[in-house]
């Protein structure tokens, strides 16, 4: 069932897992995401204005993938906007 | 709109499946967004632009159907077997300074944690951790096989490592010591 890969994996996770208090479900970085991203497009931090949703980033490859692709399609639409 | 996010999603999953596959998604997802936008307008808060967040929401949907689409024929058990059918003994031999003491060592750790994780975890948890972690499977595919949901999904995930966690603290096993037991020095 475990190989090293697996284990080391697994390992990885566990070092980065902490009982958190306010540790956000799917639907919770789901609901911020939006905001998250765009603080991300302007060039700021969004890992440290908001911690949380990174952390549920760091440990959902899900929502991780969701947030990428957004980010892929944000980037894109800007370039596509209109310069006044 | 339906276009805009249309094009959105165009960018959003170029390159995660095929061609052909995408165009009529794309389609389908934008028309299925903008339905799921005009109902849900009351709960947009305005702490990001208007087309942010209905972009969020074309994404969404298209990835739960992507998903679908791909690992609808697949198996939790068929997850949970790819794992065991791959041969990993290559990968420990490959190791540059393998000695039959390490080597050992790993085949020991390997089997405790194995333990660890049988004695420890509800059969549930075990279930989901190896299929997330080993199968590769998106969680919204193994919630479904579960017959739950991606967010209690990820919930008995966070008490599955929490559990895991004390387990090998208990053990007097830290997590640098077991990685570097298993890196290639």
């Amino acid at each position: 069932m475990l190989n090293p890969e697996t284990l080391k994996e697994m390992i990885l996770i566990l070092t980065n897992t902490h009982a958190g208090e306010g540790a956000l479900s799917c639907d919770e970085c789901y609901e911020e995401i939006d905001h998250f991203a765009e603080i991300s497009l302007v060039g700021m931090s969004a890992a440290e204005a908001m911690p949380l949703v990174q952390d549920h980033l760091d440990k959902c490859p899900d929502c991780r993938e969701e947030y990428e692709a957004l980010m892929t399609a944000l980037k894109f639409m800007e370039q596509e906007k209109p310069t006044d | 709109m339906r276009l805009k996010l249309a094009r959105g999603l165009h960018y959003a999953l170029a390159g995660r499946a095929p061609d052909s596959l995408l165009e009529s998604l794309e389609e389908d997802v934008a028309q299925e967004a903008v339905l799921k936008i005009l109902a849900s307008l009351d709960t947009f808060r305005g702490e990001s632009q208007f087309m942010t967040w209905a972009t969020k929401i074309a994404v969404r949907l298209a990835f739960t159907e992507l998903r679908r689409k791909r690992w609808q024929d697949v198996s939790l058990e068929g997850l949970l077997k790819v794992e065991e059918e791959q041969d990993y003994t290559p990968a420990i031999l490959a190791d540059k300074t393998p000695t039959p003491e390490q080597l050992a060592e790993r085949t020991i750790m390997l089997e405790a944690v194995e333990k660890m994780i049988v004695e420890s975890l509800s059969d549930r948890q075990r279930q989901a951790i190896m299929a997330v972690l080993t199968g590769g499977a998106p969680m919204d595919e193994v919630a479904r096989q579960l017959g739950t949901n991606r967010n209690a999904l990820y919930k008995l995930l966070h008490d599955a490592r929490l559990r895991l966690q004390k387990r090998l603290a208990a053990e007097g096993l830290s997590p640098k010591d077991l990685l570097a037991l298993f890196s290639e020095k």
